[in-house]
């Protein structure tokens, strides 16, 4: 399977023809190349995972492919870095993804960016985008996937700060490469602190299940907890940062500064699954040996899932509002990878995390991609600049409607059949971490039929000229990914995907089931009864009666400027501005002074230096007359 | 106390000497300088006369007095306009050099009157001229003509040098 | 016949020597200065000949190197004074106090 070279050359030469030619083109057919790549890729994508799962199963798993693998940089036996494609049942389910949602997304910004300056540049990045985010689910080892990891990381920068005369949209971009990159950090030390303990990088090999590799570090321990303990939760941390895991998620909400597509595509369906898709990845590493971690990733998946969908319920800017819910979405994700176990029933789980991954990335692309319609309809991210636009809106609002149902866990939506396995592998693992869950599910639908009722009904706005509904080639994107919810939850997923990798039969378990249709319906009923009409006064006076914990939650409890007090005032009034003062004055102030003593004597000998020879002779025949009485008498 | 032919000779020297050397370096026209360089060869030239080496004498008188003395007076012909005169000395250049003259001139008076040299071995009489020109022009040990031969390439070198530095551009 | 104490040839030369030092030291002239080198020269060549003389007449070293050193010093002569020609030439003068230029 060679040609699935094809999928990182694509992208990568389409960034440089955009990105070089880029002015040159006219901004339609820059749009055209950039859509026709990708359209060609998401085939290629889905040729490889056609041939992929239609490859016959070694005693019951999907075989791991490396069609391509090289060695790119040669240290010593063990210290090498490759580049390569790694194909297996995760890698395939992301590749169609990640080409899907991307294909949609260029879809729609030739009528969502039209007119826009830097439309090419907007679609190089995007192909530079792409290409990074497929490199980094197919790379064969942890290292390849740090590259590209960090070139996510640059193009998510990019595109945050694509309208950089914003400066809001700088400060944005500048605080999403900040943040993640400091996680980052803590990504390439664990990366560094594995590695050398099990003398490999290579997915293949730390995830065999085989533990001899990690009988170097056996016995090693820090801190009370293993080496290998310390090194898988550091590279969590990395995904915690990409990902947005509390307390890590502060530049996801302000990273909607970026054109709304880019939301949908980057962080909505594929780069803040990049945690969790490494989490999954270094799965069996987790499990067998660091399952203390696999523990704390859930308690903060939890926790982060209840801190959003908290914040999401006050939020008034929409774009804010589906950023806490994808926060709080991929903490469900992680949830479920932390509460999975490996064999059989016991790795539900990990399956059901991969099949919301897959879920959540079309619904929620939906619901930005709507947002998009909805912000290019009337201008405005504002929820009180909204409202009545059901009847000027009708495509959007249908397909609005259906991923509201489907993250609210409604049947027979994707969103009910992937929540409703984390759901269970919740329950099965703690009721504790199940309840939880649960009553978050019903803040979802809450939440989320809040923002649709606020949207859609209620009082109409007042709008300077009438809102209407979007361009073909942005409500085409919408119609796809809305079918492809109605029926992705009928995609038998333990088929594909599954932690040990055998086959196994979803089947609902209906207590659970049933429990989360009702939280849900509970939900959607309060969101009905106090946001339909828009004039109920129910919200106004909850929010009275609760000042203090609704300002709070619309400030997202401070931890933004938790943050600030921290960096800013902490950090870099106490640590960084007396190291800077020390630099220079201490540091420099020595060099300076050094250059400044040097100075000031030279000038001050320079008359010594007279140049009349005479003088010299003069002192040098004192000097001889010294010399000799000294050795004459002394 | 009598004294002899030789010392009053030398007291003479010594007296032209000391007087003519002090005056070279004071007098303020440059060209009487110059001559009183030359009587103080001369002097030079007697008392090697008077140590019996009559052909270092010659040679002083020949290529000091005749050839350098002469260039000397060319050059300041050359360099000084009419009525140049030495200008004043300062205060503080002239205690200088008296300082450093004196404090030296004593220092190695004060030595060699102390210090014992040990037994003169005088040879009386002139050192056979064969005798030098065996030793200018041999090559054995105490014979010199490597360091004659050296002289004379240091002077063809000088000559290329000299013509090198002054010809016009 | 008798014979002049060494010393006395000593002291000669050593005032001859520092005569000339006080010369180099003061003197403003370039010529001047050379002829003060001169002095100098000469009172060491006295120097060389005398402890030749007196203390080992069966060599003749010290009267070679008298010999050398007149030769020596004529050639430095000639190329002092070439030098000084050349300054005066350029810069009109051959005072020490205006030679510098390369100073600054």
């Amino acid at each position: 399977m060679e040609y699935t070279l094809l999928i990182l050359l694509l992208p990568l030469v389409s960034f440089f023809v955009l990105g070089l030619l880029g002015t040159r083109l006219k901004p339609c057919v820059a749009g055209w190349i950039g859509t026709l790549v990708l359209a060609v890729l998401t085939l290629v994508a889905y040729v490889t995972a056609w041939e992929y799962f239609s490859m016959p199963r070694v005693e019951g798993v999907y075989a791991t492919l490396v069609p391509l693998n090289f060695e790119w940089l040669h240290f010593t036996q063990n210290l090498h870095l490759d580049l390569g494609i790694l194909l297996d049942p995760i890698s395939v389910m992301m590749l169609v993804v990640i080409t899907t949602v991307s294909l949609m997304v260029h879809i729609y910004s030739m009528g969502y960016m039209n007119g826009e300056r830097g439309f090419q540049r907007y679609y190089a990045f995007l192909s530079l985008f792409s290409f990074s985010m497929l490199g980094l689910v197919v790379a064969t080892n942890i290292f390849q996937m740090y590259i590209f990891w960090e070139l996510v990381g640059v193009s998510s920068y990019l595109l945050i700060g694509f309208y950089y005369t914003k400066p809001e949209a700088i400060a944005a971009s500048k605080k999403a490469f900040i943040v993640t990159r400091f996680a980052d950090l803590g990504f390439l030390i664990g990366i560094l602190v594995l590695s050398f303990y099990t003398k490999t990088f290579s997915f293949d090999l730390l995830t065999s299940g085989d533990s001899s590799i990690f009988a170097g570090a056996a016995g090693s321990t820090f801190l009370g907890a293993s080496v290998i303990s310390w090194a898988m939760a550091l590279i969590f941390i990395g995904g915690a940062g990409k990902s947005a895991m509390f307390p890590l998620h502060i530049w996801l909400p302000d990273a909607m500064e970026g054109p709304t597509p880019v939301s949908a595509l980057i962080h909505a369906a594929t780069m803040v699954v990049a945690g969790v898709y490494l989490v999954a990845r270094l799965f069996p590493v987790y499990y067998f040996e660091a399952p203390d971690v696999l523990v704390a990733i859930a308690v903060i998946g939890a926790f982060t899932s209840l801190y959003a969908a908290v914040v999401a319920c006050v939020q008034t800017d929409i774009k804010r509002v589906l950023a806490f819910s994808t926060i709080s979405q991929i903490g469900f994700m992680m949830v479920a990878l932390g509460v999975s176990g490996m064999e059989g029933h016991e790795g539900l789980g990990y399956m059901a995390s991969m099949f919301h991954l897959f879920t959540h990335a079309m619904f929620k692309a939906l619901l930005f991609l709507g947002a998009g319609a909805i912000i290019h309809a009337v201008h405005s991210n504002e929820m009180d600049r909204m409202g009545g636009l059901r009847k000027q809106l009708p495509v959007t609002h249908l397909t609005f409607l259906i991923a509201c149902l489907a993250i609210a866990g409604i049947p027979p939506f994707s969103g009910f059949f992937s929540k409703d396995e984390i759901l269970s592998a919740a329950f099965m693992f703690s009721p504790w971490i199940g309840w939880t869950m649960s009553v978050i599910a019903g803040l979802t639908a809450f939440y989320m039929f809040r923002l649709y009722y606020n949207i859609f009904w209620g009082k109409p706005a007042v709008h300077e000229h009438e809102p209407h509904e979007a361009p073909v080639n942005m409500t085409l994107p919408l119609v796809v990914l809305a079918a492809i919810t109605c029926v992705a939850g009928f995609i038998p997923f333990g088929h594909f995907v599954t932690a040990d990798g055998l086959v196994y039969d979803i089947h609902l378990n209906w207590t659970v089931a049933g429990t989360s249709i009702v939280i849900a319906c509970v939900g959607i009923a309060i969101a009905t009864v106090l946001y339909m009409k828009g004039t109920n006064p129910v919200p106004t006076r909850l929010a009275e009666r609760f000042k203090g914990f609704y300002t709070a939650a619309y400030h997202r409890f401070y931890l933004d400027e938790l943050w600030l007090f921290v960096t800013k005032r902490i950090i870099f009034g106490y640590i960084s501005r007396p190291l800077a003062w020390f630099d220079r004055h201490v540091v420099d102030g020595a060099m300076n002074g050094m250059a400044l003593v040097t100075q000031k004597v030279s000038w001050a000998i320079r008359g010594l230096q007279s140049g009349q020879v005479q003088q010299y002779a003069f002192i040098f025949l004192l000097g001889t007359l010294i010399i000799v009485l000294l050795l004459l008498y002394v | 106390m009598e004294i002899s032919l030789q010392e009053i000779v030398f007291f003479i020297l010594a007296a032209v000497i000391v007087v003519c050397s002090v005056l070279a370096v004071t007098t303020k026209r440059i060209l009487r300088s110059a001559t009183h360089l030359l009587f103080v060869l001369f002097a030079t030239a007697g008392i090697y006369f008077q140590l019996n080496y009559s052909f270092l004498g010659a040679v002083q008188l020949t290529v000091y007095a005749g050839g350098i003395i002469v260039l000397y007076v060319f050059s300041i012909l050359l360099t000084s306009p009419e009525g140049d005169h030495a200008e004043k000395l300062m205060r503080g250049k002239f205690f200088a050099g008296l300082v450093a003259a004196l404090a030296g001139a004593a220092v190695c008076i004060f030595i060699m009157v102390t210090h014992s040299f040990g037994a003169y071995r005088i040879i009386p009489g002139e050192i056979p001229m064969k005798e030098i020109g065996h030793a200018l022009m041999g090559t054995e040990r105490y014979q010199y003509l490597l360091p004659f031969e050296l002289i004379s390439v240091l002077l063809l070198a000088c000559i290329v040098g000299g013509i090198m530095i002054a010809r016009k551009r | 016949m008798e014979e002049i104490r060494m010393e006395y040839y000593l002291i000669i030369s050593t005032l001859m020597l520092f005569i000339g030092i006080y010369g180099f030291i003061t003197r403003r002239n370039l010529l001047a200065v050379l002829i003060s080198v001169e002095l100098m020269l000469n009172s060491v060549d006295i120097n060389f000949v005398v402890f030749n003389r007196y203390l080992f007449p069966d060599h003749l070293e010290g009267l070679f190197f008298s010999l050398f050193a007149i030769g020596v010093s004529a050639a430095e002569t000639a190329v002092a004074i070439a030098i000084i020609i050349n300054i005066y030439r350029n810069i009109r003068s051959i005072q020490t106090r205006e030679l510098n230029t390369m100073k600054h």
